[in-house]
């Protein structure tokens, strides 16, 4: 852990964890995601947004091939996502989920949620994936809790512990789908709180979400998407003040009021 | 804490109706609280009122316990003496009758076993294990052959030794093989899924009775000549199929009802499928599905009596040939009660195990 939370909000490296090189992918006849090219060094955070129905959650699904892309190359910390179920499994341990439900395993305690995969995944003895899920709780400020079940929590809670699952397996990227949409809103802060602390900490990012004061303060690039294609990608400073394409003019001004 | 104080003035005061509370209260609401239903509950009363003391009556007052069949006959209660004369006969039916001791030492051993996995503190490893051993142990006493015990074929096992064989091995095996069937038929696996659709839907569309015929009689025809397979473990066996495509349908049932989001938060944590089934899925999956499976457990249990129909004689034969006997023809209301009370404790005990369970499992 140290040595990244040594690192600098900003110092990205050069190095890319994860290149999209002309990816398509169809539901049925519906071209979803249309020639995307997207390159993600490490240590860099993004965020997506975008009209729904615009292809975001599906681009990031298919990074830890939730969804199957049809054409195109996926890499993803130097593997590239094939068939081979062996490689998918051993990207999914590198690239953690948050989901829009949370989707805690009901039938668990917060502990057990967060110590199934440190346990049968990354093979640790249950003392010290014990130790490391109460690291991360008290890091989402929620370790009191450990012994509750998903259910008893708050939606804002859910989501803290569903982020601290995530970082249980040590995953080198992030993967947010849009993690504040279901939470009541006095719930939205907590969980953005949580999302800010891990972006200071230097964590690579990809968040499809519409909260753009966290784009604002966190990202490095956003990306705006439309009809399955990446329309504009910018800084956020330039994005926000100066749209280039029209359908991000249309999109901002419709929901910043 | 003058707030507090006031509340508890007010619900000092203020007392519900006399009528609303106790057990006059309680006979207003559940009995007569509407027109309709106090005209049912006179019914009900006056029905209960011809027939219970009139079955009390019967059944014990002038009952006879221990008497022979001509004595029987002489009185106007119930003859519990075809009961209690023909108990051996009836429970354990061709077993030797001296060695009959065995089976009732098994049944002890399997009521502990049950009554002691009843409790979901004794959940462990070594009980995982201690069941096939248990088992494989309650074979050997009924078997023999070792120990100095003599040996017992199996088509001497009958009455209600044969029950319990049947109903134990069927259902601890038709279950793990049912959940087994509906993976596979949600399986992305073309030749699995296909193989498993039509093993379901082939055995669900003929009847038991027709499997435990194919087994006793079309079966042997297959085999080459001078092989036999033990008529027992044949309808054992048609009794575990057709039981199996019951409980994967319902398995298969729960599987549909898990969110799509469970499934993919566990790959997203790189469980490979086993475990995702294992540790996310089949845990929620089946416990959605606990009562409809019991509900296929006992109907399995209940059905297992069909075995009557290849010459095995379960508990219902064995009560059927006491009946048979010319001392005791006639007494046929008595003799089922008492199968019936069996298959009864049978069946409640799992739905008395069934509804804990649930109520222990709920998150």
């Amino acid at each position: 852990m140290t040595d990244q939370e040594s690192k600098t909000p900003d110092k990205i490296s050069t190095e890319p964890i994860i290149r999209i090189i002309g990816m398509h992918k169809w539901f049925g006849e519906l071209h979803v995601l249309n020639d995307i090219d997207l390159s993600v060094n490490k240590g860099e955070r993004i965020v997506i947004c975008g009209p729904s129905g615009s292809g975001k959650s599906t681009l990031i699904r298919c990074i830890n091939r939730l969804e199957e892309h049809q054409r195109g190359k996926i890499i993803v910390d130097n593997i590239e996502l094939t068939n081979d179920i062996k490689n998918i499994e051993k990207i999914r341990v590198e690239v953690g989920m948050v989901f829009q439900h949370f989707n805690l395993f009901p039938h668990l305690t917060i502990l057990e949620n967060l110590t199934l995969g440190p346990i049968w995944v990354r093979k640790l003895p249950r003392s010290e994936a014990e130790d490391l899920a109460m690291y991360y709780l008290e890091k989402v400020h929620i370790a009191e809790q450990a012994a509750k079940y998903p259910g008893q929590l708050s939606g804002g809670q859910q989501q803290r512990v569903a982020i601290a699952r995530s970082l249980c397996m040590k995953p080198k990227v992030m993967l947010f789908d849009e993690p504040t949409s279901a939470l009541d809103p006095e719930m939205v802060k907590e969980v953005l709180d949580a999302m800010i602390q891990l972006a200071r900490e230097g964590m690579t990012m990809l968040v499809v979400s519409h909260e753009m004061g966290f784009a604002r303060s966190v990202a490095h690039r956003v990306l705006f998407m439309d009809f399955g294609q990446i329309l504009e990608e910018n800084t956020p400073g330039e994005f926000f003040s100066n749209p280039r394409h029209e359908r991000t003019k249309l999109f901002l001004s419709q929901i910043l009021h | 804490m003058e707030d507090a104080s006031i509340t508890v003035q007010s619900t000092e005061n203020v007392r519900p109706p006399v009528t609303s509370i106790g057990a006059t209260g309680w006979v207003r609401q559940n009995l007569f609280n509407s027109p309709f239903n106090s005209l049912l509950t006179l019914l009900i009363v006056y029905v209960l009122y011809r027939t219970v003391p009139a079955f009390i009556k019967w059944a014990f007052v002038n009952a006879v316990w221990w008497s022979d069949g001509q004595a029987c006959n002489l009185v106007n209660g119930a003859c519990w003496s075809v009961v209690t004369r023909n108990i051996r006969f009836i429970l354990f039916g061709f077993y030797p009758y001296d060695q009959q001791w065995r089976p009732v030492l098994s049944i002890g051993l399997l009521a502990a076993f049950i009554f002691y996995s009843s409790f979901q503190r004794n959940w462990n490893k070594r009980l995982l294990i201690a069941w096939p051993v248990g088992l494989a142990l309650i074979g050997l006493i009924m078997h023999g052959g070792i120990f100095g015990l003599p040996s017992v074929e199996t088509e001497k096992w009958s009455g209600i030794s044969l029950t319990l064989l049947l109903s134990i091995f069927g259902l601890s095996a038709a279950y793990p093989f049912g959940v087994i069937l509906a993976l596979g038929r949600r399986s992305r696996l073309p030749a699995i899924k296909t193989l498993c659709v039509l093993y379901i839907e082939l055995i669900r569309g003929v009847p038991l009775i027709s499997m435990l015929f194919m087994a006793s009689v079309m079966f042997p025809l297959f085999l080459p000549e001078g092989m036999t397979v033990n008529t027992i473990l044949r309808a054992q066996v048609a009794i575990i199929m057709f039981t199996a495509a019951y409980i994967a349908e319902v398995v298969r049932g729960g599987l549909q009802a898990m969110p799509r989001g469970q499934c993919e938060a566990a790959e997203s944590l790189g469980l490979n499928y086993y475990l995702k089934m294992r540790l996310i899925i089949l845990p929620q999956a089946l416990k959605t599905v606990i009562p409809p499976t019991v509900s296929v457990l006992i109907s399995a249990f209940k059905d297992t009596s069909l075995v009557v129909i290849i010459g095995l004689f379960d508990l219902l034969r064995t009560t059927h040939v006491t009946l048979s006997n010319p001392e005791w023809m006639g007494f046929n209301t008595e003799a089922y009660l008492f199968t019936a009370s069996i298959y009864f404790v049978g069946c409640f005990v799992m739905s008395n195990f069934s509804r804990r369970l649930e109520q222990r499992l709920q998150t």
